[in-house]
């Protein structure tokens, strides 16, 4: 890999009792790269996610964020160092209006802010999602994907170094996918480092450089978009053994 | 500071000195009511300070107030009250850190029920070191401190509180706690340390607590644990700061303030109706006012402007 790493997984694995979620994932993400991290149902994606934001601790293996190790630190402490997560059940904070979620990014995490400088900062935010104009509405006068939306300006009001998100496009309708896929690429274009779970193909195809597909806690493949599916064990991972 | 705190500041100190004249009047049931006012304005707005934002429903109000008595109690003697105050507050914020250490990782009822056995079984330490060590059950509290120095007491204490809680609102902590009172994940992966945000706010409340206690020690004379650590005190301060409203910093005021006067005119009419009365009011919050005479007074407010 030419770029440099940013974040690496190395030999990381998470059992639930007997069960294991994820065994022995290796894999690197590069400075400025939008990794996607797919595969079928239960191949344990989210719970990818949940170990590199601080969620679940390991069983064994590390993973380390520009060589210093993050996965024996709680989910504050990761957040701060600048790994911030959106989650595959939207989480907002109901009892806020939307300006004060989007703050609430702002004060606590990578980069901190406060008082004035904060709310500017979570407003500029808000622009980019494009919540701007609903800044002081309550949550729940907010549409689904605008709850994505100011999600998403929670996490990068924080401006964190990567950006974990869990299904962002998932739930959205053809129109809302679009304007969806649109700003992802944005974030790609400012040269942000990304890693995304994501089931919509075509957010795929033309969002991500790279692709890491799990199947059954591992990893099965690794590559360009293209590569990656056109792997026969992915094809087979995703539709069984008698259309590979 | 804009105005509007101007005008906020102006309007607590005004009521603060009116309330400082009320043992002007000479009347010592007024001043009676005055003190039990005082006592739980304090309790019931250093608890919401604490269980406003966050959620979580202490009822360790006497374990903390009781462990101040008993400071009191046990040094009044030998030391200067001024230090034992002191010492009361010290001990309430060391003991509500060891307890928020290793209790405000439970999360809703199971912190419940922790609190409320907790006040239990720091009532029976405290029986125990002194039937073992006192030789004594009660101890006797002779002081020339009256009733009015006790009432001046909590109405500073009450000063104080309502400038810390102002101060945290405005504060980092304040937004952090309000964030954990939301969704506690987003807290914590936002960058929040909930879990010492939670113990630093259950420490003030927990501080207080105490310093009540050992204030209005000299007040009963002779203390022993079970009315120390009685844990209808934590059940009333909850129920009056929800019937008054926990999100606002006065909101507990509202509720402190009808409640004792209820609960007095109770007492004298029917002395053996007063559970009957806790337990209506605590319908009354659950079913018609969850967010208190403060909702309720903003709701109408709100549609009274034609927002709502």
């Amino acid at each position: 890999m030419d770029k440099r790493k940013i974040l690496s997984v190395r030999n990381l694995t998470k059992r639930f009792g007997g069960l294991v979620a994820v065994n022995a994932m290796n894999f690197d993400v590069g400075e400025h790269e939008v990794l996607g991290l797919i595969g079928p149902n239960g191949s344990g994606k989210t719970t990818m996610m949940n170990l590199i934001s601080g969620a679940l601790k390991p069983s064994s293996g590390e993973i380390s964020l520009q060589g210093s190790r993050i996965s024996d630190l709680p989910a504050q402490d990761i957040n701060r160092k600048g790994v911030a997560r959106t989650f595959q059940l939207v989480r907002l904070l109901p009892s806020l209006n939307v300006l004060d979620n989007a703050i609430a990014g702002a004060v606590f995490g990578h980069r901190q802010r406060w008082g004035q400088e904060a709310e500017d900062y979570a407003m500029q935010m808000l622009e980019r999602v494009g919540l701007s104009e609903q800044a002081q509405a309550p949550i729940s006068k907010l549409t689904y994907i605008d709850q994505k939306r100011l999600e998403l300006a929670r996490v990068l009001a924080g401006d964190p170094k990567i950006l974990l998100l869990d299904e962002w496009l998932a739930g959205l309708n053809p129109t809302e996918l679009e304007t969806g896929i649109e700003l992802i690429r944005d974030l790609r274009g400012e040269g942000r480092t990304i890693i995304l779970v994501e089931h919509v193909m075509d957010a795929i195809r033309s969002l991500c450089d790279r692709c890491v597909v799990m199947n059954s806690g591992v990893k099965i493949a690794e590559g360009t978009p293209a590569e990656v599916l056109a792997d026969h064990e992915v094809i087979r991972a995703y539709l069984g053994d008698e259309d590979a | 500071m804009n105005n509007k705190d101007w005008r906020n500041l102006g309007l607590a100190a005004l009521g603060l000195a009116i309330a400082a004249c009320l043992p002007l009047s000479g009347n010592g049931y007024y001043l009676t009511i005055g003190v039990t006012i005082a006592m739980y304005t304090v309790l019931a707005t250093s608890w919401a300070l604490f269980s406003g934002p966050t959620h979580y429903i202490s009822l360790a109000t006497a374990a903390f107030y009781g462990l101040g008595t008993y400071v009191v109690a046990m040094g009044i003697d030998d030391v200067p009250y001024v230090i034992l105050l002191v010492i009361a507050l010290g001990v309430g914020a060391i003991a509500a850190g060891l307890v928020g250490l290793a209790t405000l990782r439970l999360s809703g009822v199971y912190f419940v029920i922790f609190t409320l056995g907790l006040a239990e079984m720091t009532r029976q330490v405290v029986t125990w070191i002194q039937s073992n060590w006192g030789g004594h059950q009660g101890n006797y509290v002779l002081t020339d401190i009256t009733e009015e120095m006790i009432y001046w007491q909590l109405l500073a204490v009450a000063a104080c509180v309502y400038l810390v809680g102002w101060l945290i609102g405005r504060s980092r902590l304040g937004f952090a706690l309000k964030i954990i009172g939301n969704d506690e994940v987003v807290a914590a992966h936002s960058g929040i340390n909930t879990a010492r945000s939670k113990v630093i706010l259950f420490m003030v409340s927990g501080m207080v607590a105490a310093l009540v206690g050992a204030i209005l020690a000299p007040r009963w004379t002779y203390i022993e644990p079970s009315m120390a650590f009685s844990p209808m005190l934590s059940f009333q301060v909850v129920i009056m700061a929800l019937l008054g409203g926990v999100n606002r910093l006065w909101g507990p005021l509202v509720g402190v303030i009808p409640f004792t006067l209820l609960w007095e005119a109770v007492s004298i009419s029917f002395p053996n109706q007063t559970l009957l009365l806790m337990g209506v009011a605590f319908l009354l919050i659950v079913y018609a006012i969850p967010h208190g005479f403060v909702g309720l007074i903003e709701k109408y407010n709100a549609r009274f402007r034609g927002d709502g």
